[in-house]
């Protein structure tokens, strides 16, 4: 079984579409989504359409910093556009699209992977996996062999290593890489909507369950048409160009 | 279930296990047969008694992940792991035939014997690093070959996939390999350079010729370290009537910076295959170590950190090194196309400043002068392409050892091409396409033929109408 990992999607609805496509011509049979599903893009409904079904059909997902924010929560650790886009969403959403919300959990299991979108280790306070000393926290907070975090936007494998500090490693778009057991692996799945390391195609991953290997990859779409949507709807003109850029 | 003690017929996960085949102190290796196995296999159980070290483990966890990523003859067929958390396995294909260790205890062998297992070994290299692996072990206790004569690599437990994390280095944070077979670099720590293969390679070349080890068998991290700076004593100085191509062959891959060694597996496994087109330079007839100024300075040198290299992956070193073969008709007078197709290899020569050029010609078998060909008519005519090959690449100003030449025959060009490209490891195929002359219309388009059977890229390249 083939599971994709879909995180930090933020209302882009050309790559939700992309990354989806790309995961289903992939093999893959199963979705879950790590958080921050809205906040930035302009078509926060059209996101969760896609989204809700999927989840009432057995997909995973978990709750993001930005999702909690427009249900009302803080937003004082968002920067100013961030907050202007979260402000901007609560008008659009309905009480269904809030229902929704308010249903996702922190964090989810399934088998011997963890899903959170921040870090296993006080998920409710959105700490961010910037480094080894964080990455080991999460994984010895999950327990289990395979955790899958997003909030970072880089796509990042770190592993535990015997008795020696936990390790970092960049994967190579496309190519599969084993997870044997006996370790413990967290993968940052990089994000589908607004990627941040200068490449403007979207990030997810893919977890093949029979093989126990993770494949890590970029996806290009239409994001002219995401950023155009995002000027169009009045939203900061910095969320536009980030799309266009990748930064 | 407990794996350490299986014995002739005890069964794991639908495996009958047979005989006990070796028990290193890393693993221990059966015979196992399974309903409707294909070919012979064995299973390799790792070490994990209570109290033993954890690195048995990682080499162990480092095959299986690569070994299972690796396809093709000159690997052992992957078959299937256990789950490592309870029973930790792996079955593969049981290679059945000659160790190279066996022929490096009847060394010194012929040259050409040594030759022909090293250039059988340096394909199967050249097929690892193209699948993205550096071996990293390569010794003959490591080296099989199958009743046809592919060499076969076993033991990946020190290897290196440039897609996966590199659990070695995090383990052991110091040189792993085998004293007598470990590369300079490798003993500075840098497990990234597909080149550490060729210097192994070359090490077995001199071990086969001269019954001796280059650098011993050192014990100690200093021991190890004299390879940085202390060249190896030259064959011929052990065996004075070693060719002196065989020489040249070894000295260019113990080679102490590994950007001079040969820049690829299959470069080598070419010169090995074909002695005669050799350049030889200094390395050939040395029969000294470098002086003690030299020495020093690299003693110097080796004292310093490496500069950190950009990490790159085992295809992108290769893809600086292509082989690339160009066809040629020189005999046919078609000047414009000469210097069209001069024109197409010079770009090729200035992207990639390692890559290889093998100017080839075939003759065809000609009708006219077939009865009254003597071997003299034959000779000469082959002398002739050879010189006119010769004076061709002359333009593209190449030091020679980047320039390979060959006349081949066959009454199918386009076959006898294809075959040459499959043999050699052939990257791009460089060729003129005939025109659109009577000759073509009645014996077909070659570089079509070629375009549909290569093995690899081939540039057909056509002279503009009516410059030609």
């Amino acid at each position: 079984m083939k599971i994709a990992v879909l995180s930090d999607i933020h209302s882009n609805l050309e790559a939700l579409h992309a990354c989806i496509d790309h995961a289903r011509r992939q093999g893959a049979e199963q979705y879950v989504f790590l958080g921050d599903l809205l906040g930035y893009g302009a078509d926060p409904r059209a996101c969760l359409e896609i989204i809700a079904p999927m989840v009432s059909a057995g997909a995973l997902a978990v709750l993001g910093n930005h999702d909690e924010a427009v249900l009302g929560g803080l937003c004082e650790n968002l920067e100013f556009v961030a907050r202007d886009a979260v402000y901007w969403t609560r008008e659009q959403l309905r009480q269904t699209e809030r229902d929704f919300l308010q249903s996702l959990p922190l964090a989810a299991q399934d088998g011997n992977a963890f899903y959170v979108h921040a870090s296993a280790a006080a998920p409710e306070r959105w700490p961010y996996i910037k480094g080894a000393a964080a990455a080991a926290k999460c994984m010895a907070a999950s327990g289990l062999p395979l955790t899958f975090v997003g909030h970072v936007h880089n796509q990042v494998l770190y592993y535990t290593a015997g008795s020696r500090a936990v390790q970092v490693f960049s994967p190579v778009t496309g190519a599969a890489i084993p997870v044997t057991p006996r370790r413990q692996w967290l993968a940052i799945a990089g994000s589908v909507g607004q990627p941040r390391d200068g490449n403007p195609a979207a990030a997810y991953l893919l977890h093949d369950r029979q093989r126990e290997s993770l494949t890590f990859f970029r996806v290009p779409y239409d994001h002219w048409n995401a950023a155009r949507k995002i000027r169009a709807a009045g939203l900061p003109e910095r969320l536009a160009r980030q799309l266009e850029t990748g930064h | 279930m407990d794996l350490m003690n299986l014995h002739p017929g005890s069964e794991v996960d639908g495996f009958r296990v047979g005989e006990k085949i070796h028990e290193g102190g890393m693993a221990v290796l059966y015979r196992v047969e399974r309903e409707g196995g294909e070919f012979p296999m064995l299973m390799k159980v790792p070490r994990l008694e209570f109290g033993s070290h954890p690195s048995c483990y990682v080499g162990f966890e480092v095959e299986q992940m690569i070994l299972e990523a690796l396809t093709g003859p000159h690997v052992p067929r992957w078959v299937t792991k256990g789950s490592l958390e309870d029973t930790p396995y792996l079955v593969m294909e049981y290679v059945e035939g000659r160790s190279l260790h066996e022929y490096a205890d009847l060394a010194p062998l012929p040259a050409d014997q040594a030759a022909r297992l090293v250039a059988a070994l340096a394909t199967a290299v050249h097929d690892l690093h193209r699948q993205e692996v550096i071996h990293l072990d390569i010794k003959p206790a490591n080296v099989l070959y199958r009743a046809g004569g592919e060499a076969v690599l076993v033991d990946f437990g020190l290897a290196r996939h440039g897609h996966f994390p590199d659990l070695v280095e995090e383990e052991f944070h110091k040189p792993v390999g085998t004293a007598a077979y470990i590369s300079p670099e490798q003993v500075m720590g840098d497990r990234d350079n597909p080149r550490s293969d060729l210097f192994a390679l070359g090490v077995i070349l001199y071990q086969l010729c001269t019954g001796r080890l280059p650098f011993g068998e050192p014990a100690t991290l200093g021991g190890f370290r004299r390879r940085l700076f202390l060249d190896p004593l030259p064959p011929r100085r052990w065996v004075p009537d070693l060719p002196e191509w065989m020489q040249e062959i070894i000295l260019h891959c113990l080679e102490i910076e590994a950007e001079k060694r040969y820049a690829t597996a299959a470069q080598l496994a070419f010169d090995l295959a074909h002695p005669d087109q050799v350049p030889l330079t200094g390395r050939a007839t040395r029969l000294k170590r470098a002086g003690l100024p030299a020495i020093v300075r690299r003693w110097w040198r080796s004292n310093r950190q490496p500069e950190s290299a950009a990490r790159a992956v085992p295809t992108s070193h290769l893809a600086q090194a292509p082989q690339i073969l160009v066809a040629l008709d020189p005999g046919a007078g078609r000047e414009a196309l000469l210097r069209a197709i001069l024109a197409e290899v010079r770009r090729a020569a200035a992207a990639d400043a390692n890559c290889r050029i093998m100017c080839v010609t075939v003759l065809e078998p000609d009708v006219s002068t077939e009865q009254e060909t003597g071997h003299e008519l034959v000779d000469s005519l082959y002398t002739r392409r050879l010189v006119e090959l010769h004076h061709w690449a002359a333009e593209l100003r190449l030091p020679a050892h980047r320039l390979r030449f060959h006349v081949l025959d066959g009454a199918n060009a386009a076959a006898v091409l294809v075959e040459y490209a499959r043999q050699n490891h052939v990257d791009q195929i460089i060729m003129g396409a005939r025109g659109s002359s009577a000759l073509r219309r009645m014996l077909g388009s070659v570089s079509a033929r070629v375009v549909a059977e290569a093995p690899c890229t081939v540039t057909v390249v056509r002279v503009p109408r009516g410059l030609d």
